[in-house]
């Protein structure tokens, strides 16, 4: 690898379905414009280059390291670590680095049951002799080994320090190119900032002329309920949409598409707990006095964890359901 | 809330933390108070100006912070001196109880009840019911729990360490 | 030197030399690059130094299907989606079409045709990425060239800075399509059931037209390129038809009611290595017929034709390993809807000596076929006067139950299936994805290929990089075949000597 003047970068995933990678990818044009300016030193999915380089690099040589995905296995933990020390700024790239992600819905249930129910319960599997993948294997003495998964999942800062937050599943191109550019050219905000306006999604919202000013609820619509209107605000349609509660920055590209914003960005940096804020926000709405019409009306949201921590459980203030087992597989109380 | 000392008698003994309305329900509490009424002490009770002022995230925080139960009072329905902040409340709990529940939660643990400023006697009735419930449920200890999700992470950190310590090989 | 000085002494010199030579002998590549997803590769030696097993281990587990009940079934488009971001549309079609049949009900003419349209846009795309960034390179740069250049970098420096950029922007333009109809391209929010969430607007035609055209121009001249580059190089020819690169499996794809080749729908259909009809059946019988086997050295399942039972890593006329993908749907299938594409069909039998094809390398050819017919019919579909009705999407009236879709992913053939309550929530979910359909062959492959190029403990480091390929032939998405918790673990070749001490990492410079 030359010696160069120019910035490294690297880019890695843990638990990730490479979405992020995709964005960056999408950079399109732009990304030649991007490998001029910087020399990538990783990026597992695109360039040949070995891990056993980064290890060998003084610390903090890598100017900033763009990682992505959910922390759930120690392999992922290492690497997290590794990369900590290697980079000056760490950087958590996209919702599942940021809060966990959809793969932090896993939080809801326990290890077991997933292992269980892939390795034997699933309607395809053929497994009499109930063979589990095991941490170490192998026969006639030819030992193979595998990482072990963690109870938790958890966002990249729940294990090592993190500098900056690029929210988003997945990131825009837009967003990334921002915090790009603050980067390389020494703009950047405070420690722990994220990188994407600090406004609700609302404000940018190609339906926002049409807001209503007061909403009052009389009950909830799955978005395949109706034919929803194009140009009308979802929530004013009875459609359950984030927007209120969520970041701005995407430019409202699920509600250009006809559909609810379902919280990607995450909270603005007034909120801790965006499932939270958001239940709050849209509950106080509704029109009934009434208790049990109160919880009529609420039936229409059938499924409050996948709607208000879709992206962020592993963030949020409980983290996990609390009655499950720990490490050790001592079982909780609630 | 971080003390976890334990009583004198080393038994462990439910914390509430009760979140009152200004206008009714922490002006009773007062009267419990002024009127010698005995009730359980094992409540810390914050006054806002509404129950509807009772963001979800105060609630949860409690929780998370240690506290066993959490109580809101607010002001009967109609008698809200902000108009409909109590409903509010009430829609926001509904939803909120639900959610605990999928989340491992006891929803016994978070109640909500609407107490007027001349009601200390139901200040009292209500403190000693939940102190009774959780009694019965057990110490809720998010803290704890925390604590021991979070061992697992303790083998990589002690490597990590460990490998910090020596030199790089180029 | 007193006795027990020197016993310590000549211990500490014996582990020193066994470990300098299991040193000199560990390979390890680190990570496995060019891919979705991580995996692990350890090789065994015996005495002569030949490899004696292989193993490709897949070090990762999400849980979708667990995690996926409580959940309502109309997110299930959206939250399948991030099993992978390479290929969120064949979860997200997969899973619309389960919805359709879970909620009994089907699109409108128009919506189906635009299903169809964004679903051929995204596998011409997506096949793109795959021909210049993630395996191509090996051929159009070299599968000896250096690391440095086997990348897209290295791939326009070969082909181009115009043509190079003209693939980029090709990409960006088709991605820019699917973002039309579903709001975003990563992960997009099109499907719901009975229909789609957004028309054609007729003024918009007119550009979509002309893109599917050039489209068409790309995949065209992505064959010639491959032709140039790959088929005219017979040191290419020879390593594509290489034993250590040959399989006899099954094949799985999905045909219409001709037998010809379809992304979107149709009926599955097997046939055996020596290219006989085994069976054909609809998503509805999927589990009469596919079988998933556990190994202990792998998160990763290995899928298996149920009638015929698991049989272990074999391959032959009795096999019930079965592949898929580009060769294995150019295989099933008794040729392509669409004539450049039935052209290109033809030449691929006719140059690799009649069907079935078992080269795995020659699904890089097989995938440019693709291409063009993706291409092909993307420009029917834009010509259809159907395609810009506003009629696109019903509100289904059904109580839900159970329901089963299937598609062709970029990858191979994916199949989602749900129960759900009344209320539609998930009860259960079980999906099979395409890299767990090509899961075993995938696993014979790296052992063949390290058997078929190490030989007396020769190892090099070109030679590390056609292991690689041996695998990245089937574009595997290593995400979607564990669907497991996010978790990538960079690809590592291990190889231990007969006193299975690790002997060397090969190291790829």
């Amino acid at each position: 690898m030359s010696a160069s003047s120019k910035p490294k970068i690297a880019l890695y995933w843990c638990a990730s379905c490479g979405g992020c990678e995709e964005t960056v990818v999408d950079l399109a044009e732009d990304i030649l414009g991007l490998v001029e300016m910087v020399d990538i030193v990783l990026w597992p999915v695109a360039m040949d280059f070995k891990y056993k380089h980064v290890q060998a690099m003084a610390d903090q040589s890598i100017t900033a390291t763009l990682l992505n995905g959910a922390i759930r296995s120690t392999e992922q933990e290492e690497m997290a670590h590794l990369l900590r020390r290697k980079s000056r700024f760490l950087l958590a790239y996209g919702s599942c680095a940021v809060s966990g992600g959809i793969p932090g819905l896993a939080n809801e249930f326990p290890l077991q049951q997933i292992l269980k129910f892939n390795y034997e319960e699933a309607p395809t599997v053929v497994n009499e002799s109930r063979t589990h993948p095991q941490l170490k294997s192998g026969e006639d003495g030819c030992e193979v080994t595998l990482p072990a998964l963690h109870q938790v999942v958890r966002s990249l800062d729940q294990v090592v320090e993190v500098d900056y937050y690029v929210p988003g599943c997945p990131p825009t191109p837009k967003v990334t190119k921002a915090a790009l550019g603050a980067l390389l050219e020494g703009r950047l905000p405070p420690k722990g900032s994220v990188l994407a306006p600090d406004i609700a999604l609302c404000e940018e919202c190609p339906r926002k002329q049409r807001k209503p000013a007061d909403l009052s609820f009389t009950e909830f619509k799955r978005p395949h309920q109706l034919l929803a209107d194009p140009q009308q605000c979802l929530l004013a349609q009875g459609v359950v949409c984030l927007g209120p509660a969520t970041r701005g920055g995407c430019g409202a590209q699920c509600v250009s598409g006809n559909m609810p914003c379902t919280g990607c960005f995450g909270p603005t940096s007034r909120v801790r707990d965006q499932g939270l804020k958001f239940l709050s926000a849209l509950c106080a709405n509704l029109a009934s006095k009434d208790e049990s019409e109160i919880n009529r009306v609420l039936e229409g949201i059938p499924d409050p964890i996948g709607t208000f921590y879709r992206y962020g459980l592993a963030k949020s203030l409980l983290r996990r359901k609390v009655d499950l087992p720990g490490p050790n597989g001592a079982q909780a109380g609630s | 809330m971080t003390d976890t000392s334990p009583t004198p008698n080393g038994q462990w003994k439910p914390r509430i933390v009760a979140f009152f309305c200004n206008w009714c329900t922490y002006t009773a509490a007062d009267l419990a108070g002024v009127s010698r009424m005995k009730y359980a002490p094992n409540v810390r009770v914050i006054r806002l100006m509404c129950s509807g002022r009772v963001d979800p995230q105060f609630i949860v925080e409690a929780l998370v912070k240690g506290a066993d139960g959490v109580l809101i009072g607010g002001c009967h329905p109609g008698d809200c001196h902000y108009g409909e902040g109590n409903y509010k409340m009430l829609r926001r709990f509904q939803m909120l109880k639900r959610t605990l529940k999928d989340m491992g939660i006891a929803p016994e643990r978070v109640r909500l009840e609407w107490i007027s400023a001349a009601e200390g006697e139901k200040v009292k009735r209500v403190v000693n019911e939940l102190v009774e419930q959780l009694a019965q449920l057990g110490p809720l200890n998010l803290p704890q729990k925390a604590a021991d999700w979070d061992k697992e992470l303790a083998e990589v950190e002690a490597k990590v360490q460990a490998a910090q310590a020596e030199p790089v090989m180029a | 030197m007193n006795a027990t000085t020197q016993q310590g002494w000549n211990e500490g010199a014996a582990r020193a030399n066994a470990a300098a030579q299991a040193q000199r002998r560990h390979l390890l590549i680190e990570p496995i690059t060019r891919l979705e997803g991580h995996g692990k590769i350890d090789i065994f030696l015996d005495d002569k130094g030949d490899v004696r097993r292989a193993y490709l281990q897949v070090p990762e587990l999400r849980g979708f299907e667990v995690f996926c009940i409580g959940r309502p079934a109309e997110d299930m488009p959206q939250i399948t989606s991030r099993i992978c971001g390479v290929c969120p549309t064949a979860h997200h079609m997969a899973a619309t079409k389960t919805l359709d049949d879970l909620y009994q009900v089907q699109p409108p003419a128009a919506g189906r045709k635009v299903r169809e349209l964004v679903y051929n846009t995204f596998m011409l795309e997506d096949h793109a990425l795959h021909v210049f960034v993630l395996g191509g390179p090996d051929f159009i740069v070299g599968p000896e060239a250096p690391p440095e250049q086997r990348n897209i970098i290295g791939v326009i420096q070969k082909v181009g800075l115009e043509a190079g950029k003209s693939v980029i922007a090709m990409r960006r333009r088709l991605r820019e399509l699917i973002a039309y109809f579903g709001g975003k391209v990563v992960h997009p929010v099109l499907g719901r059931p009975g229909g789609v969430n957004k028309p054609l607007d007729p003024k918009d035609l007119p550009q979509f037209q002309q893109l599917a055209q050039e489209g068409l121009d790309f995949a065209l001249w992505t064959l010639e390129v491959f032709k140039k580059l790959v088929l005219a190089n017979p040191a290419y020819l020879k390593l594509i038809t290489a034993d250590a690169y040959t399989h006899k499996t099954c094949y799985m794809g999905m045909v219409d009611e001709r037998n010809q080749v379809n992304f979107y729908d149709g009926k599955l259909r097997v046939v055996d290595c020596d290219g006989k009809e085994v069976c054909k059946f609809t998503a509805r019988q999927y589990l009469d017929y596919i079988a998933e086997h556990v190994e202990p050295w792998s998160y990763m399942k290995f899928t298996f034709l149920k009638p015929r039972g698991w049989k272990g890593f074999l391959e032959g006329p009795e096999t019930s390993i079965y592949s898929v993908a580009p060769m294995a749907r150019l295989n099933v299938s008794d040729g392509m809807p669409t004539p450049r594409a039935q052209a290109a069909y033809e030449e691929f039998f006719r140059t690799l000596g009649g069907k079935p094809v078992h080269y795995t390398l020659a699904n890089h050819w097989a995938r440019v076929i693709e291409m063009i017919y993706a291409a092909e019919r993307m420009c029917e579909l834009l010509h259809d006067p159907e395609i810009a009705s506003p009629d696109v999407r019903c509100v289904p009236t059904s109580v839900p139950t159970e329901g089963m879709g299937v598609v062709e992913a970029p990858r191979g053939t994916l199949f989602h299936h749900y129960r759900t309550d009344e209320r539609g929530l998930i009860r259960s979910a079980n999906l099979i994805v395409a890299t767990g359909n090509n899961a075993a062959r995938i696993a014979m492959s790296v052992e063949r290929a390290a058997m078929g190029l190490i030989k007396g403990g020769n190892v090099t480091e070109g030679l590390l990089n056609k292991i690689e390929m041996a695998f990245r032939a089937y574009d595997p998405c290593l995400g979607c075949a564990t669907h497991s918790l996010p978790g990538h673990l960079p690809l590592r070749v291990n190889i231990y000597d007969p006193q299975r001490n690790l002997v060397r990492q090969l190291v790829q410079e």
